[in-house]
């Protein structure tokens, strides 16, 4: 089983290198523009674009070139950005982090928990009243994209209603971290993390949902039923613990995604200055340094997302261990 | 001396299964290991033996659905043991075969018009007329109405779904047809009838037969000769009336007294050997007589070596050091 | 021990009421062991569901009586119905890979069913867990409770299954066709077990099966189903040696014999059986049964003592 762990890992390791080597190809060895000029970004002088092509070694052969972007990225971390003047890319990432981290974590607790109240809520009462109308209320939940429904949000919460006791406690847009000022942090997030939520909460209801009704299906939930456990001990025990395994990689998936940036209209939406609205930023000013910083950190938190929910599989679902 | 339609020299086939790195390794199964066996136009062989054995493999390298790993496979003289899946094609028209389920075997978004005619249409050019006119010859030989053809393969029983799959076979008029468990799959009242079908068939088409199943009461309705696999290996093959009579082999002879017979007349007299175990897995086979572990009789030498397939007086091959003889 | 009087189950559907179980009556007493033979649409399986109480479906009908030691079960509540299955009536099914969730160790699942039914600590149910696994001959059984359902091979599975159903040595185990996955060898195992299980619970066994030879090996006395009806009942011996309606002497003639004279063909029973929205108006066996005559229009009615059949001919031939 540590072999497995290891050779896991050893994976996820060879992937990332091979995420970073192709990002920065796509970025750097496309035929057409001259990358310096890309890096220095519009209206830049001959001087500065000769200053990066020096700093960046764009006259060098391309393995060197990668080697220098790689060492800027990682060991020196001292990549910056022309567009912001002189700005240290790295140490920007690193800031906004904390915010993601929040919104995303936040909003993941409240889709996990009604994700599942909802998901088994509508399979214990399958055909009724109540599960048509959970299964209504994630397709709409689903439905709505998530800009549209945070600039509603902030229509009533920050204008509309604002004046009124539902949305008074509302602080204007903008993030306020947790060490300074928690109760700021809760509140300026609670909005966020419901508009978040609500998508996740409409898909993995759904899907959770749709699993148990599956595993009701099947045979050991019969045998269970004929032990005479009750129906309430035979869908939480039984059904719930078989179906949660793809719930739970699902959900590390998305989570990893999120944390890696995927809330980016969200966060834009709130005025919360994340990875995503970095990248977002960056997009308008074609802020290369930036955009491929972000580009690689993504990817790599998808990719370690990947693996931890590959190990996590392996916890939960005994089938696998021995295969 | 006729020549054999289908004969397999030490024939082996291996899976790889696990990986590398899981905590097993990678692990082979030997799902058929070493067996050479020739099938005589006209005969009616039966494999059979229990989960593991290698029965259903061996029926599936012999139609090439499986490449084999290792030893050679003749059809009709010819040896098709490398042949590519387009050299494989023209032979295709003269072996076929017949599936245990009769519910996953057959496409249900083709009406059965369309599933018979699919290989007449694939493989010959003909008219649609024509192509029309064969496939309601094969509904009436297989006892089905031709009324049926437009219909979908969900709105029949188990049973006419078996004869629809039969009539595609036969379609193109094969020398050899495998059944792998034709009749397992449904209930006995409807078993019968399909014996009886594939038994009218074999004499009306010349057809010879590779019949695998685990239900020994039909096999040795059916069957001419039969073979008798366990791990992989056959351990016993001769005339079926023979071997039921007078099993060689111990594990034939457990396998036949294990089966619960309705015969009340008899049921006193019948020798009862329960094995105790489990059927094992062919990944990890014991050393020596592959049997031995389960085996009433086994002695040090069954410990240590591994007995191959020796011809008996009687016409019997058996793979054992003491064979039977006797009766059950 | 069991007494089924006048059972009836049927379906409300679009099409109307299905019948899939049309007035069945029997008993089962102490150490008795009663094999249903049946063929699919027989209503073996959901009479003896309906016995469970594990008729799920909203659309289904049942009337008639069911008793348990003298006691009612049509009409109790689910409650009340928890409360004796997996203690006083347990049931086995057919597929021993699937039977046991995938999830839980066997010990843990055992231990469950234990623990529903009787207020025991977690170290005495384990405890009595290892003791039912060696009871059914499982082999190290102190590491079995510990091992996943998949494991341990499909004979394993079954005996597992088995030992899980005993746990609370119930009065009545029903076993529905627990021996048909499994390989002949690991049947035969598993049937010495389960008369051997009889003898030391003196439970009472009701054996679900298709294969007649099972029947010679285990049953005491027999019931024959067709179409949702009983249309044979005896002993053992009446019904393999003597049996009266056409359906069970087709059923028999068509299995092909192990031993001695090999008929030239097997003769089958044409046609399948009816499906359950088009049942025929007399007797449901008549369309496909070579003796019918005129007065197989109506419904025959199970009479003849012990050894009663539903048909009209009065000759057993």
């Amino acid at each position: 089983m540590l072999l497995a762990l290891i050779r896991r890992f050893g994976q996820m390791i060879f992937v990332m290198f091979g995420i970073s080597i192709l990002v920065f190809l796509i970025f750097f060895a496309t035929p057409g523009a001259d990358p310096a000029s890309r890096i220095a970004g519009r209206n830049a002088s001959p001087e500065t674009i000769e200053a990066v092509r020096k700093s960046f070694g764009f006259d060098q052969p391309i393995w060197v070139q990668y080697y220098i972007m790689m060492k800027k990225l990682f060991i020196t971390q001292d990549l910056t950005s022309f567009v912001n003047r002189g700005w240290k890319v790295i140490p920007a990432v690193i800031d906004t982090i904390p915010v993601t981290l929040s919104l995303v974590i936040g909003a993941a607790v409240l889709w996990v928990i009604f994700g599942m109240l909802f998901g088994i809520l509508a399979a214990a009462t399958r055909g009724s009243i109540i599960d048509k109308l959970l299964i209504a209320f994630g397709l709409v939940g689903c439905a709505m994209p998530v800009y549209w429904l945070g600039e509603v949000m902030n229509l009533f919460s920050q204008s509309r209603y604002h004046d009124t006791w539902l949305f008074s406690w509302v602080p204007p847009l903008g993030y306020k971290p947790l060490s300074e000022d928690p109760e700021g942090w809760f509140l300026t997030l609670i909005i966020p993390w419901i508009t978040l939520a609500i998508l996740y909460i409409g898909l993995y209801g759904r899907v959770l949902r749709a699993n148990l009704i599956e595993a009701m299906q099947e045979d050991y939930i019969r045998t269970a039923r004929a032990k005479g456990l009750s129906e309430t001990r035979v869908l939480l025990r039984h059904a719930l613990r078989t179906s949660l395994i793809s719930f739970v990689t699902l959900f590390g998936l998305d989570f990893g995604a999120l944390v890696g940036g995927a809330a980016l209209l969200t966060e834009v939406v709130f005025g919360l200055q994340g990875v995503g609205k970095l990248t977002y930023d960056a997009l308008q000013n074609l802020d290369l340094p930036v955009i491929m910083t972000t580009v690689i950190y993504a990817s790599f938190f998808v990719v370690l997302a990947n693996a931890l929910v590959d190990v996590v599989y392996i916890l939960l679902d005994p089938r696998v261990r021995s295969a | 001396m006729t020549a054999p339609l289908l004969e397999t020299r030490n024939l082996s086939k291996q899976f790889i299964v696990g990986s590398r790195f899981s905590s097993l390794g990678l692990r082979v199964v030997h799902a058929v290991d070493n067996v050479s066996l020739k099938i005589m136009p006209g005969e009616t062989v039966g494999l059979v033996g229990e989960s593991g054995c290698g029965k259903s493999t061996l029926g599936r390298c012999i139609t090439r659905l499986y490449d084999i790993t290792a030893g050679e496979l003749y059809f009709e003289g010819v040896d098709i043991s490398d042949k590519s899946m387009r050299q494989m094609r023209p032979l295709r028209r003269r072996m076929q075969m017949v599936f245990q389920d009769p519910y996953a075997s057959l496409n249900p978004r083709r009406r059965v018009r369309d599933l018979i005619a699919e290989p007449l249409r694939v493989h010959l050019n003909l008219g649609e007329t024509e192509v029309r006119e064969r496939v309601r010859k094969l509904l009436e030989v297989v006892g089905l109405s031709p009324d049926h053809m437009e219909r979908f393969p969900h709105e029949f029983s188990g049973g006419q779904r078996q004869r629809i799959g039969i009539a595609r076979a036969i379609a193109l008029e094969p020398s050899l047809i495998v059944a792998d468990e034709p009749v397992s799959a449904l209930d006995v009242s409807v078993q019968a009838q399909i014996v009886n079908l594939l038994a009218d068939l074999q004499e009306r088409l010349s057809l010879t037969y590779v019949f695998i199943a685990h239900d020994l009461s039909v096999v040795r309705q059916i069957s001419t000769r039969i073979a008798v696999m366990y791990l992989g290996s056959i351990v016993e093959l001769g005339l079926a009336r023979d071997i039921f009579a007078r099993p060689s082999h111990p594990y034939t002879q457990a396998l036949i007294s294990a089966v619960p017979q309705p015969d009340l007349k008899r049921a006193g007299e019948r020798k009862r050997i329960i094995l105790t175990g489990d059927v094992p897995s062919p990944i990890d086979p014991p050393q020596g007589c592959r049997f031995h572990p389960r085996c009433i009789y086994a002695t040090d030498k069954c410990r240590k070596e591994r007995p191959i397939l020796l011809p008996l007086p009687n016409g019997r091959t058996v793979a054992c050091h003491y064979p039977l003889n006797g009766t059950v | 021990m069991l007494e089924v009087k006048d059972l009836r189950i049927s379906f409300r559907t679009e099409h109307g009421r299905v019948r899939a179980v049309d007035g069945v009556s029997f008993d089962v007493a102490q150490s008795e062991i009663l094999g249903v033979v049946g063929e699919s649409g027989s209503g073996k399986t959901i009479s003896l569901m309906a016995v469970m109480g594990l008729i799920n479906d909203p659309n289904a009908v049942i009337e008639g009586s069911i008793k348990l030691r003298g006691r009612e079960l049509i009409g109790l509540s689910q409650r009340q119905m928890r409360g004796l299955r997996g203690r006083e009536i347990a049931m086995i099914f057919q597929d021993p890979m699937t039977a046991m969730t995938p999830v839980y160790t066997i010990g843990w699942q055992i231990a469950e069913q234990i623990r529903a039914h009787e207020k025991i600590g977690r170290r005495a149910a384990f405890a009595r867990a290892v003791d039912l696994l060696a009871e059914v001959n499982i082999p190290n059984p102190k590491e079995a409770i510990h091992r996943y359902p998949h494991q341990l091979s499909g004979g394993m599975r079954q005996r597992a299954v088995i030992a899980m159903a005993l746990s609370c040595h119930p009065a009545l185990l029903i076993a529905d066709e627990p021996t048909t996955a499994l390989d002949v060898t690991v049947q035969a195992q598993i049937l010495d077990l389960i008369r051997k299980l009889r003898r030391d619970h003196k439970s009472a066994v009701v054996f679900i099966t298709h294969d007649m030879g099972v029947i010679a090996e285990m049953a005491d006395r027999v019931m024959v189903m067709y179409s949702g009806r009983i249309v044979e009942r005896g002993t053992k011996a009446e019904i393999l040696l003597e049996p009266r309606h056409p359906y069970t002497k087709a059923l028999l003639d068509s299995i092909p014999p192990l031993e001695g004279e090999k008929p030239k063909r097997l003769r089958s029973i044409p046609g399948s059986p009816p499906s359950l929205f088009d049942l025929p108006k007399g007797c449901s066996f008549a369309p496909r049964c070579p003796w019918r005559f005129e007065r197989c229009a109506e419904k025959p009615a199970l009479e003849g003592g012990k050894h009663a059949a539903a048909c009209f001919l009065k000759a057993a031939s």
